[in-house]
C-alpha cells in the first residue's frame, strides 16, 4: 500500500507541476495581437499589478458579477488557502513558525471550505440559469472537493489517523527515502487517493481557470496602446511583406 | 415577420428573467452570397470540407491569439455573467447568456482539442463539430454585439467579444459568412466607405452642409474635403454625410474647428472611421481598413488625426491603429513602417484623438465658447457607448471616456441627469445593433436587445423629463432611432454629443 500511494503521489506530482507548467509555457508563447484590457484599465505596470492583486484576493469581479457566487466562491477559495498552509505541517521538519500559528484556523476553514462548496453546489442546483451551463464534470468537481474536505475532516474529529507517521511518509517521499504510510486508517486511503486525483485532474480541467487569470489579455494588459506601439511577432510580419 | 416585431414589456421590478430555451433558435442573419464572400477572399460558399476546415482555422487561431486559448479553458461555468448580456435579458433565451454562447465553441474546443474532451465527452461538455452546430454558430454568434459587458463581471475577464470574433472568422474560412458584415468591408475597399458614397457625392453633401449652416447662422464654416497640409485629419463614421441624427454632430465638428480657427479635412480616401474588420475577427481586414487612413494621413501631410462619433471606429483608433498602422506613439527606433507616420504627427497632441478630447480641451482652455442656454428645452442623459467604454479611453485618466463627453454636455447644457447607474459607465448596456448586427433582417433580435437600456431611459423620462439621450456612437443613434418608437418614445429622442455642442457654440467672435 505505501509502494502504491508512493507512486501514486509521484505520477500526481508529476502531472500537476509538469501540466500546469506547460499550460503556462503554452499560454505564455501565445501571442496577444491587440490591445484589449477591459477598461476603465490601468495605464502602468504598477496599476496593472494591483488590479490583479485586487482580482486574485478579493475577486473584484466576481463581486461585481454576481454576490451569492462571490460570497461562496471567495469562502471557499480562502478556507482552501488556510488549510493548504494548515497541511505544510505535513512537508516541513521543523514546522514554519507561521505554518504553527495557521493550525487552529485550518480546521475551521476545513469546515467553511464544504459552506462555500454546499453554496456553490446549490446555486448548480436552484439557479435555472447555472443548472443550464453546469456540465456532469462541473458536479463531479464539486464532489470531489467536497468529499477531500469531509474525509479530511473526519481524520481530525472521528477516526483520528497517525499524523507522525503520515508526515515521515510525505517527508521520505520529497527526499526519495521511502516510509511506511499508517496502515490503520481506511478514510486515510480515501483522502489521499483524492487528493492525489485532483492534482491529476487539475491541468487537464476548468482548474486551469488559475493560472489562466494571470495571462487573460483583458486583466493583465495596461492601458497604453497610444503611448506604446504594441505588435506581435506574427503581425509584424505583415509589415515586413509590405 | 418585420410587421409582427413587438418590444418585450418593461420589467417592473428588473429581475433577471427565467430562461425560455429555444426563444431564438433559427434567427438567421442573411448569408453572404458568393461575390461578397469572394470580393473579400473567402470561399463563395460552404465548402465541402467544411468540418476539416473549420477544425484547423480553430487551432490556427488558437496559436495566434492568446486569449482565445485562456479564455477557451479558464471558464468554470461559475454564472456571473449569466444575466449581463441585454440579449439575453430581452429574449431570455438560455444560449444568449455570454457562458452558454461561449460554450457553443468550447464544446467543439474541447472535442478536438483538449484531452478530457476526446476521452470523456459527454462527461466535460464536448460536441462533435456538425451541420446543426455549425448553423448555431451562425445563429448565436450574430446575436452577439461583441460590447464586452460579460467581460466586465468575469473573475477571469473572459471577453466573449473574442470568442465571437473567432467564431466569424472560422465561418467566413469555410464560407458562412454574414451578408451585411462582409458587404459593408466590400463597399469600404471598392469605394472608401461604409454607405458606398461615391467622391463626388461626397463634395456635394459637403457643399450642401455648408450652405445650410450660413443659412442658419449667416456664418462661413467649412467643410474642407481633401486638402493637402491641412493640421486635422478628420476620420468619421461615413453615417455623418448624411444619415440624422448623425449629421448634426458633423455640423458640431465642423463649428468647434472653425470657432478654434483650426484648420482640418476630410479625406475622399479614408471617409470612414467605422471598421468592421472588427466585427468578423479579421485581424487582415482590421488591418487593411485601418491601412487607407495611414495612406490619407501620409498624402495629406497633416499633424493629427482626430476621430468623430463612432464607438467602434474609437476603440479601433485608440486601441488598434497604432499597432495596425503606427497612428500614435512609442514605436521603436528600428520600426521604420511606423516612424516614417509618427515623425509627421505633432505629438502635443494625442494621436489619435476623439473629438471629444479636442472639443473638451478647447473648452478648458477657453478657445471656444458655449452658451448652455441654447439647449435649455433639452432635458438630457447620456447613453455610454459599449466600446468607448469598456474598449478605449479618453484623456490621461482612467475612465476620461466617461467623464470628458459628460463634461462637454455639461458645458453646453443645464439639464442633464444621470441613468441608473447600474447601466451606465463600465456597466453600459449596449444599444442592441451593435458588432454588425445593424441590419433589418435582425430588427426583432434588435428592438429585443434594445429592452436594458429602454427601461433605464423610461425611468428617467418619466422621473425626471428627460427627453434627449446623447450618445457618441453612430451605429448607437441609427439603432435607437429605429427602436425608440418600438417602446413608445419618439426617434428625435436620440442625437450626439456634438449637436448639443453645435446648438451651443458661439461663431464668430474670435
Amino acid at each position: 500500500m505505501s509502494v502504491l500511494f508512493a507512486v501514486i503521489f509521484y505520477v500526481a506530482a508529476l502531472c500537476l507541476v509538469g501540466g500546469v507548467g506547460y499550460r503556462i509555457y503554452d499560454y505564455a508563447r501565445t501571442p496577444a495581437p491587440l490591445v484589449i484590457p477591459t477598461t476603465p484599465a490601468p495605464t502602468t505596470g504598477g496599476g496593472v499589478a494591483f488590479r490583479m492583486f485586487r482580482e486574485v484576493v478579493f475577486f473584484e469581479s466576481l463581486f461585481k458579477g454576481s454576490l451569492w457566487t462571490w460570497a461562496f466562491g471567495w469562502i471557499f477559495h480562502l478556507s482552501l488557502a488556510l488549510v493548504l498552509m494548515r497541511h505544510l505541517r505535513y512537508f516541513t521538519q521543523p514546522v514554519w513558525s507561521w505554518v504553527d500559528m495557521v493550525q487552529p484556523f485550518g480546521i475551521y476553514a476545513g469546515l467553511s471550505m464544504i459552506l462555500g462548496l454546499a453554496g456553490l453546489w446549490g446555486r448548480r442546483i436552484f439557479v435555472d440559469r447555472v443548472r443550464y451551463i453546469s456540465t456532469p464534470s462541473d458536479h463531479l468537481m464539486l464532489g470531489l472537493l467536497i468529499l477531500i474536505a469531509i474525509s479530511g475532516l473526519s481524520m481530525k474529529f472521528l477516526d483520528h489517523v497517525d499524523v507522525i507517521g503520515v508526515k515521515a511518509f510525505f517527508m521520505g517521499l520529497m527526499v526519495f527515502d521511502w516510509q511506511p504510510l499508517p496502515t490503520t486508517n481506511g478514510i486515510l486511503y480515501i483522502h489521499l487517493s483524492l487528493v492525489a486525483a485532483l492534482m491529476i485532474i487539475f491541468p487537464f480541467s476548468k482548474l486551469l481557470h488559475a493560472p489562466g487569470l494571470f495571462f487573460s489579455p483583458s486583466r493583465v494588459m495596461p492601458d497604453n496602446p497610444r503611448e506604446k506601439r504594441h505588435v506581435s511577432p506574427w503581425a509584424a510580419k505583415m509589415e515586413a511583406e509590405k | 415577420m418585420a410587421s409582427e416585431i413587438t418590444a418585450p414589456p418593461y420589467r417592473v421590478i428588473p429581475i433577471i428573467p427565467a430562461i425560455k430555451p429555444g426563444a431564438m433558435e433559427g434567427l438567421k442573419p442573411f448569408v453572404a452570397s458568393d461575390k461578397i464572400q469572394e470580393a473579400l477572399g473567402y470561399p463563395g460558399e460552404l465548402v465541402e470540407d467544411w468540418k476539416e476546415r473549420a477544425i484547423a482555422k480553430m487551432g490556427e487561431l488558437l496559436t495566434k491569439y492568446r486569449s482565445l486559448k485562456v479564455y477557451l479553458d479558464a471558464c468554470v461555468h461559475c454564472g456571473a455573467c449569466s444575466d449581463k448580456c441585454h440579449y439575453f435579458i430581452g429574449t431570455q433565451d438560455p444560449k444568449n447568456m455570454p457562458v452558454a454562447r461561449q460554450d457553443l465553441l468550447r464544446s467543439v474546443y474541447r472535442r478536438y482539442f483538449t484531452i478530457p474532451g476526446k476521452l470523456f465527452p459527454k462527461l466535460v461538455g464536448a460536441r462533435d463539430l456538425t451541420k446543426e452546430v455549425l448553423d448555431e454558430w451562425y445563429s448565436y454568434y450574430h446575436q452577439c454585439s461583441e460590447c464586452r459587458r460579460c467581460s466586465v463581471f468575469c473573475p477571469y475577464g473572459i471577453d466573449t467579444a473574442e470568442v465571437t470574433m473567432a467564431a466569424r472568422e472560422i465561418l467566413d474560412s469555410v464560407g458562412y459568412g454574414q451578408k451585411y458584415a462582409n458587404e459593408i468591408i466590400g463597399k469600404v475597399h471598392k469605394i472608401g466607405n461604409n454607405l458606398g458614397l461615391p467622391g463626388p457625392a461626397l463634395t456635394d453633401t459637403l457643399e450642401g452642409l455648408e450652405e445650410d449652416v450660413k443659412e442658419d447662422t449667416g456664418i462661413d464654416v467649412r467643410f474642407p474635403l481633401d486638402v493637402q497640409g491641412a493640421e486635422v485629419l478628420l476620420i468619421t463614421p461615413s453615417a455623418d454625410f448624411f444619415a440624422e441624427p448623425h449629421i448634426d454632430s458633423l455640423v458640431g465638428y465642423a463649428k468647434v474647428f472653425h470657432a478654434a480657427g483650426i484648420s482640418w479635412t476630410l479625406s475622399s480616401k479614408a471617409s470612414e472611421g467605422g471598421n468592421f474588420g472588427l466585427f468578423i475577427g479579421s485581424y487582415d481586414q482590421l488591418r487593411k481598413i485601418a491601412l487607407r487612413i495611414r495612406e490619407a494621413a501620409l498624402e495629406l501631410g497633416v499633424k493629427r488625426i482626430v476621430v468623430g462619433e463612432c464607438g467602434h471606429a474609437w476603440r479601433v483608433a485608440y486601441s488598434f491603429w497604432n499597432t495596425l498602422t503606427g497612428i500614435g506613439d512609442g514605436a521603436d527606433p528600428a520600426d521604420r513602417f511606423a516612424l516614417m507616420l509618427q515623425k509627421q504627427l505633432d505629438h502635443r497632441y494625442k494621436q489619435p484623438s476623439h473629438i471629444c478630447e479636442v472639443t473638451w480641451d478647447l473648452i478648458q482652455r477657453q478657445a471656444i465658447t458655449l452658451e448652455p442656454e441654447a439647449n435649455d428645452h433639452l432635458v438630457i442623459t447620456f447613453h455610454d457607448s459599449c466600446n468607448v467604454a469598456r474598449g478605449s479611453r479618453m484623456g490621461d485618466m482612467m475612465g476620461g471616456q466617461f467623464e470628458i463627453p459628460r463634461s462637454i454636455i455639461r458645458a453646453a447644457a443645464n439639464h442633464f441627469v444621470e441613468m441608473n447607474e447600474g447601466t451606465t459607465r463600465e456597466k453600459t448596456f449596449c444599444c442592441g445593433g451593435g458588432g454588425g448586427l445593424l441590419t433589418d433582417d435582425l430588427m426583432d433580435l434588435r428592438v429585443k436587445g434594445a429592452l436594458p437600456r429602454m427601461e433605464a431611459l423610461k425611468e428617467v423620462a418619466d422621473r425626471d423629463k428627460v427627453n434627449f439621450m446623447a450618445t457618441i456612437c453612430a451605429i448607437c443613434k441609427t439603432q435607437f432611432t429605429k427602436v425608440l418608437p418600438y417602446y413608445g418614445f419618439n426617434m428625435r429622442m436620440v442625437g450626439g454629443v456634438h449637436q448639443l455642442v453645435s446648438n451651443a457654440i458661439k461663431l464668430g467672435d474670435k
